[in-house]
């Protein structure tokens, strides 16, 4: 199915997650460290990336900062709680979802596959054939997943590039957090609203000349998102 | 009634005033008045005295007598050498009389009786309104053969005690007049005496009440080594005692809190090893000989039992540690609650009125916190209907959550938001953590809204939850 990195301090965690994930399928690599993690990533080809906040060494953060700095691949992270500063800061460096301790396997597996299907190879195959919409300077290829700025291509991780492609799809309408985790994050019921902020973030930083004053995507305060209008 | 009246005068200062002025005015009454009547006596004594003394000395100037029985001119010759400056005179014999002729009928009976025993008497009279006095003696003469007889002569002598009187009216005046200095000095006085007991025992009131409200560390200032002083010192002291147990209780409920909130992230490791492989075991307990087959699933069981308690136990300890924050979000309550009940698959077994449209801004996750318990709740031990209500007032929306079982008797009502409270005893422990409804109320109130239990008019238990309403405009 999928080949999983799992970065993990715990023996008994570590053992148990990636028994479960074996399987339900997946071919789990398990390290305890975010050292030996960085390392087998860059050994092994990887779809995913589960990832402990908490790690001797450098902490989960500075992994994630890391592997951001190189690679597009999915991250979840492995958060302790869920309604504390851990979830902010390991979504401001790049994880695209986040799991609450204890997890149980089928609701990771759940979130691997939904942050799978983000990832370009199965992304939306009803979408419009070799249709380059064009959108002040930003370019968006919405068959072959590619968005370019000024012409240059602009390296957008999965979760961005869905994001992107959600709020693109229908310019001028206003999308609500919860919308969103719907269509992106495949979260079928109250999702946290801080995992579509943060991801906004990221996009901001990507496609806005100025992410402070953003053109593309722009907030409707109380409401949600919006693209544009330009 | 005659308590509301009274109530003003039992108050120490009314107290201390009346006891003051009534001491005083007996003190200044009994000093006053006491004086005021010896020096009265002395004065009209001494007035008497010198008149009888100023009238026998006088008499003696009219001897001898020279004709017996006297006639007219020589009673006039008499009462002539008797009259001074300061009395009038008259004179009787038989019914001859000379001089003040008035002043007959102020001589008395008695005082005349007197007078005819050959004594020299006196009685003090009203003279036309002005206190006057009267001295009366009957002139004696010495007969030829050495015995002494009366003449028959009747001297009488007036004297005006107007001076005497209007000294003993200034000293009356002096008595009142020092009274009333002396009663305002003593109202003054009963007034600062008050305020210096009253002072301290208000700063007490004030300061027990402060303490009260919780502010342990309240002290009053401590003056001097009255009696005052000394219930100052010992509410210090108590103060001081107090708050030494409260800091150490809250030191040890803080530890207790610790301890929970140590244990509960202690036991999430193991449980994360566990409850990661529980999905494995699940799927393939079907699959074992029955017993052990059994014995997987009510370890599977356990294990996800378990882990819904550590997940509550730790989110109260962070409601405890003031640790739990909100994540807001704008958000649609009807679709996030038609969403709650459906996740859970209670969409069939839910009577709901939830009008769409109603925007707020809340914490997602911990709303479907709170609706899932109370429906949760509803369905386990109310019976069907189960009813979720949603409506607005100004600023706030409102949630109901509502069945139509027994309800909730009166001993369980205030307590069904404790942890751990259960309302049957004999319920099992695997429906629920027996947390959930004590995390809705936290989770009510860290929206700053509320949480109540009731019963509903026709029967049935009715939580309502209220949200303030932070309307979601643009």
């Amino acid at each position: 199915m999928s080949r999983v990195l799992l970065i993990e301090d715990d023996k008994d965690v570590r053992d148990g997650l990636a028994l479960a994930l074996t399987w339900q399928g997946h071919t789990v690599r398990a390290v305890e460290s975010g050292e030996l993690g960085l390392s087998a990533l860059a050994d092994d080809p990887t779809d995913v990336v589960v990832l402990d906040l908490m790690l001797p060494g450098i902490d989960g953060f500075e992994v994630c900062r890391r592997i951001r700095a190189d690679t597009n691949l999915p991250i979840i992270m492995v958060t302790a709680r869920n309604d504390d500063l851990d979830v902010v800061g390991g979504l401001e460096a790049g994880a695209d979802d986040y799991v609450v301790k204890p997890v149980q396997a089928r609701v990771l597996e759940a979130r691997i596959r939904a942050v799978l299907r983000r990832v370009g190879t199965d992304a939306r195959p009803d979408a419009e054939p070799s249709a380059v919409a064009r959108h002040g300077t930003l370019d968006i290829d919405r068959a072959g997943l590619v968005v370019s700025k000024h012409g240059g291509p602009i390296s957008l991780a999965p979760t961005e590039l869905r994001l992107l492609l959600e709020l693109s799809a229908a310019p001028g309408r206003v999308l609500s957090r919860q919308q969103l985790l719907e269509s992106v994050w495949e979260q079928a019921y109250l999702g946290d609203s801080r995992l579509v902020d943060a991801c906004v973030q990221r996009l901001r930083a990507k496609i806005e000349d100025d992410p402070a004053n953003p053109r593309y995507v722009q907030t409707v305060r109380g409401f949600g998102y919006r693209f544009g209008p330009l | 009634m005659i308590q509301r009246v009274l109530a003003p005068i039992r108050g120490l200062r009314v107290r201390l005033l009346l006891g003051f002025a009534g001491l005083c005015i007996i003190t200044a009454t009994l000093v006053a008045g006491g004086m005021y009547v010896y020096a009265r006596r002395v004065i009209l004594q001494q007035a008497q005295d010198s008149a009888v003394f100023a009238l026998t000395k006088q008499i003696r100037s009219v001897y001898p007598l020279h004709t017996l029985p006297p006639n007219q001119q020589s009673l006039a010759v008499i009462q002539d050498g008797l009259v001074t400056k300061d009395s009038s005179v008259r004179v009787e014999y038989g019914n001859q009389s000379v001089g003040n002729r008035d002043a007959a009928s102020l001589i008395s009976a008695d005082l005349r009786a007197e007078i005819s025993k050959g004594h020299v008497a006196w009685q003090r009279v009203d003279w036309s309104g002005a206190p006057g006095l009267v001295v009366g003696t009957e002139l004696m003469v010495k007969g030829a053969n050495g015995d002494v007889r009366s003449s028959g002569v009747d001297v009488f002598a007036f004297y005006d005690l107007g001076a005497e009187a209007q000294s003993i009216a200034q000293l009356a005046y002096l008595a009142w007049g020092i009274g009333a200095v002396v009663l305002v000095m003593a109202m003054l006085l009963a007034i600062a005496v008050a305020r210096s007991v009253l002072g301290p025992v208000r700063e007490l009131r004030t300061a027990a009440g402060r303490l009260g409200a919780g502010e342990l560390s309240t002290r009053v200032p401590v003056r001097g080594s009255d009696e005052l002083a000394e219930v100052a010192q010992t509410f210090n002291n108590t103060a001081q005692a107090l708050e030494g147990h409260v800091v150490e209780l809250r030191r040890m409920e803080a530890d207790a809190r610790r301890f929970v909130a140590d244990v509960s992230h202690e036991l999430r490791t193991p449980l994360a090893a566990m409850i990661a492989v529980v999905d494995v075991l699940d799927e393939q307990a079907a699959q074992l000989p029955e017993l052990t087959g059994e014995a997987v699933r009510l370890v599977s069981q356990g294990t996800h039992n378990l882990t819904r308690l550590v997940n509550d136990l730790i989110e109260v300890t962070r409601f405890d540690s003031g640790t739990a924050a909100l994540a807001l979000d704008e958000i649609d309550l009807a679709v996030a609650i038609m969403a709650t009940l459906r996740a859970r698959g209670w969409s069939g077994e839910v009577r709901t009125d939830l009008p769409g449209g109603v925007l707020a801004r809340v914490d997602p996750r911990r709303l479907d916190v709170i609706v899932a318990n109370l429906v949760g709740n509803a369905l386990r031990h109310g019976a069907p209907p189960v009813t979720v209500r949603l409506r607005t007032e100004p600023g706030w929306l409102i949630v109901e959550v509502g069945d139509h079982g027994p309800g909730l008797s009166d001993e369980v009502l205030p307590k069904v938001f404790n942890r751990f409270y259960k309302a049957d005893t004999a319920r099992t422990r695997s429906e629920g953590s027996g947390l959930g409804l004590a995390i809705s109320w936290e989770n009510a109130r860290l929206h700053r809204g509320s949480l109540v239990a009731a019963n509903q008019p026709g029967g049935g238990a009715l939580f309502t939850l209220r949200l303030p309403l932070i309307e979601v405009t643009e």
